[in-house]
């Protein structure tokens, strides 16, 4: 006999409501990039060592491998898809990432932007060492982490002068 | 002047990446797409009895795939045949893939891999390199009498090193999606590869059809660092293999579990030296014998090998040099590509020799390499002159400028300093650029340009683009030899369909082989644009180029690597030219280590590299930033250990690589010498930076804690038993 432990649950993604129908053990990020679609979250280990799969649930950085999927009801949750601007442009830490090099082979990308979005947001001013302890979760092995560093504290200053993450 | 060159373009691809829009290939899995996986030896060596297929399980929603349902070779097609797709009776390493399993969804895949027993006979596996009799491939470099100069020799120093294994640890994991064979008979593969023609290679003689049959498509690859080099074509002709026994496209992709435990990492190396020198450090003779675990089959392990011997001697003057390499089969899991390439190991022998020198003669380490450092003219161990682009004195002199290092009083006694020691260190090497001896000459890679039918040059190679640039340093390339802007090139995807095989995407080769043939493929399109309506005619590049297309002129422009004129090679003797050109690199490290903890805190890394020309200088920084870090996680916290034949560190969570925390502040200095046959003047960078971190790391905790450091990684708990050996009265 199977029992149906399923539950319906709605939360915001991106700026829109949503509606799922989730397992209790459901991942967050299975039901984001599987069942919605949005891809752009991306599974590096599976056991919240790499951060590639970092979203923000009601503005804080999570692991979405980690975090379980109905946990989110009536929450906002935020991918890299929800941070472009109008028109799919790019935001000032998604340029940043693009003009200062943090980019390179992409995967940890999504992940590492989301994340520092997150610290921007709690801290609009970031020392080199502030950004190199809220990136820890977050690993890259392309870059040896200096343009991505760099990048940020350039997005920073830019936002400081006017602008959203 | 350059216009486009050494400016900082854009990377074409970065705005998908940037706002997840890359495809990677677990991003674009076909409706109707079947999962699939391998069933794999529980033991390291033994004999594969059969399956027992659990009862209560119906085996009718699935497919199985055994080895004898292989329709071509079962051999994963490489150097030597010696490496089965599928085992079908003696098994030779933990993990090996026994048996294929795919089902319509995850959740029925994973109950039919549990439904499914392995009986095999276990047999004592061999695991120790030094007592292996299986030899894959030996080389002997000779230069000079070495006996003779080493029974001369006023001073003589025998040491032996080790490097363990190291990951590489790209982020996205192994990949790829198979679809069954179509109407017309093409098998079509994208995956997450560096090398898209030894896949279809692969794949042609699995499936036992044309290679032009067999179509491979790189999707967006989320690292590779050497590791999707070789074992795509494994991850491929599973996929392909169930596909076709399904009917139906089939998505294998490991997750970050089965990536570790069974993906081949970087040789582990034991490196022998005897040097004589004289008075003054000068090297007088130098015997070094290298030893590599290959682990169970050959996969790469000949070429590696190659690049460990020619490098082994480093980037020092000697008139007397033998080199003896080999590399042995064992019943682990087989080693492979790892950018540095047999490298990183020598690199880190010979230069710890050379401090350990520098210790014997009361020299500084700097002044011993600048007394010993190869120049211009000078012949290298395999007696290969150094006819131009020889940057060693300016990366020296750069970096010691930069760092003071001179000046610093390296393992002179000093006060101690409580709980806490600094300590400065340092290296010099080289890394040879393309396929070593006559490999490009072999490979004969090809590059094609075609303009478009709105005027834009399409570039079509094999090169792939895996982080380190490929696309936009190409972008550069053509739009300056087409004398345009960058908007005008567009280079396409790298799928064996549509682009010729430019050789694999490996070796520090793309730039300045692959680079080079585009950049002649361009510069002779421009020419007929040119001579079709005159030079500095009127009107934008495409406006000219759609121009000429209309008079009926040949828009496409293939171009095949020719070497530089006068490299001579003897493969027998392994004697002559082994690369057209070298990159040339120091690097300079400075630590604090905690005596309580043992742990080393990386405080400062400047680099000194040689690069030749830098296409797009903050590619290049990135390259060596990023390939510098690795050095130093695999000088002190990536460990790679194994058990009975299985690697320890098989999650992320054991086998960490270096974070935010872990790396140091980077400087990067650039030096151009050019190389004339480059394009440009570009030579090699990818691998270049992996070499030197780790005996600069191991030479400045040699520094600090005055213990000498013979192998890498330099873990905690070994520097606390070095340290304890020597400091008795601290012990517990």
């Amino acid at each position: 006999m199977t029992i149906d432990n399923s539950m319906q649950i709605s939360f915001e993604l991106n700026g829109s409501m949503r509606r799922a129908r989730v397992e209790p053990h459901e991942r967050l990020i299975d039901l984001l990039r599987d069942v919605l679609g949005e891809t752009g979250t991306k599974e590096g280990c599976g056991e919240g060592e790499c951060g590639a799969c970092t979203v923000l649930v009601e503005g804080r950085a999570v692991n979405s491998c980690l975090f379980p999927a109905p946990e989110v009801e009536g929450l906002r949750v935020v991918t890299i898809e929800g941070l472009c601007g109008e028109g799919l442009q790019l935001s000032p830490v998604q340029a940043a990432f693009l003009e200062g090099g943090a980019t390179q082979c992409g995967f940890c990308t999504p992940g590492m932007v989301v994340s520092t979005v997150a610290l921007l947001g709690e801290n609009p001013a970031p020392s080199a060492s502030d950004i190199r302890n809220a990136l820890t979760g977050n690993l890259c092995r392309c870059t040896g982490y200096v343009q991505i560093v760099e990048a940020i504290q350039s997005a920073a200053a830019k936002l400081s002068a006017g602008g959203e993450a | 002047m350059t216009r486009v060159v050494g400016t900082r373009l854009r990377r074409p691809e970065g705005p998908d990446k940037v706002t997840g829009r890359a495809m990677y290939v677990a991003d674009d899995v076909p409706v109707g797409c079947w999962w699939g996986k391998a069933i794999r030896s529980p033991v390291a060596h033994g004999e594969l009895l059969g399956f027992e297929l659990d009862p209560a399980f119906d085996f009718s929603q699935v497919v199985l795939v055994r080895a004898a349902d292989i329709p071509g070779v079962n051999v994963v097609d490489l150097i030597v045949d010696d490496q089965p797709i599928l085992a079908s009776d003696a098994i030779e390493h933990w993990g090996q893939p026994l048996l294929l399993v795919a089902a319509a969804d995850q959740a029925t895949l994973d109950a039919a891999v549990r439904a499914i027993d392995v009986r095999v006979r276990e047999s004592e596996p061999l695991l120790d390199m030094e007592a292996a009799e299986v030899v894959f491939k030996e080389i002997v470099i000779d230069k000079g009498d070495v006996d003779a100069a080493l029974a001369s020799a006023p001073h003589v120093l025998r040491r032996t090193y080790h490097t363990d294994s190291q990951e590489q640890m790209y982020i996205e994991p192994q990949g790829a999606i198979a679809w069954p064979e179509a109407a017309d008979g093409t098998v079509l593969v994208r995956g997450s590869l560096q090398c898209p023609y030894y896949v279809q290679r692969a794949l042609a003689r699995a499936l036992d059809i044309e290679p032009a049959r067999a179509r491979v498509v790189q999707a967006a690859t989320g690292g590779g660092f050497g590791g999707k080099e070789e074992y795509p074509s494994v991850v491929a002709c599973h996929a392909a293999l169930l596909a076709r026994a399904a009917g139906q496209p089939v998505a294998v992709i490991y997750d970050r579990h089965e990536d570790l435990a069974v993906t081949p990492k970087r040789h582990p190396a034991r490196v022998r030296h005897a040097t004589g020198y004289d008075d003054d450090g000068r090297l007088l003779a130098m015997d070094v014998d290298v030893l590599l675990d290959g682990g169970a089959f050959t996969t790469l392990s000949p070429v590696v090998l190659s690049r460990a011997a020619i490098h082994a001697a480093g980037a020092y003057r000697c008139d007397a040099v033998r080199i003896r390499g080999r590399v042995v089969k064992t019943n682990h899991v087989p080693y492979g590509a790892f950018r540095g390439f047999g490298a990183p190991q020598v690199c880190f022998a010979v230069e710890r020799q050379m401090d350990a020198i520098a210790r014997e003669r009361d020299l500084h380490p700097a002044t011993l390499r600048k007394r010993n450092a190869l120049r211009l003219g000078d012949t290298t161990a395999t007696s290969g002159r150094l006819e131009e682009s020889v940057g060693s004195e300016e990366v020296l002199a750069k970096i010691l400028e930069r760092t003071g290092f001179e000046d610093h009083p390296w393992c002179q006694p000093r006060p101690a300093a409580g709980r806490k020691r600094r300590g400065a260190g340092f290296s010099f090497f080289f890394h040879g650029a393309g396929f070593t001896g006559a490999g490009e000459v072999h490979l004969k890679a090809k590059v094609d340009v075609r303009l478009a039918a709105d005027g834009r040059c399409e570039v079509h190679s094999a090169s792939t683009e895996f982080g380190q640039g490929t696309v936009t340093m190409f972008t550069a390339i053509a739009a300056e030899a087409l004398e345009t802007g960058p908007d005008d090139v567009l280079v396409v995807e790298p799928d064996t369909g549509a682009v010729p095989d430019s050789g694999p995407t490996v070796a520090s080769r793309t730039c300045m082989v692959v680079g080079g043939c585009l950049a002649r493929a361009c510069r002779e399109l421009r020419a007929r644009i040119d001579a079709h309506g005159g030079q500095g005619a009127e009107g934008s590049f495409r406006e000219r180029a759609r121009a000429f297309l209309a008079a009926g002129g040949d828009g496409r422009v293939e171009v095949t690597y020719a070497s530089p004129p006068g490299l001579v090679w003897d493969d027998e003797r392994y004697e002559g030219d082994a690369y057209p050109a070298y990159g040339w690199a120091a690097d300079y490290v400075e630590v604090e280590v905690d005596l309580d903890t043992f742990e080393v805190s990386m405080e400062r890394f400047v680099s000194a590299v040689d690069v030749g020309k830098a296409i797009q200088p903050q590619l290049v920084e990135g390259q060596i930033e990023g390939g510098s870090l690795q050095a130093l996680g695999f000088a002190h916290i990536e460990v790679v250990g194994t058990k009975d034949g299985r690697f320890l560190q098989d999650r992320m969570a054991t086998c960490i690589i270096p974070t935010t925390l872990d790396a140091p502040p980077m400087e990067v200095l650039l030096v151009e010498e050019p190389f004339s046959h480059g394009p440009y003047g570009a030579k090699g960078v990818g691998e270049l930076p992996m070499d030197g971190g780790a005996p600069a790391v191991a030479s400045a905790i040699e520094d600090a804690l005055g213990i000498s450091i013979d192998r890498v990684p330099a873990t905690p708990e070994r520097l606390a038993a070095a340290w304890l050996a020597a400091h008795p009265e601290e012990a517990l």
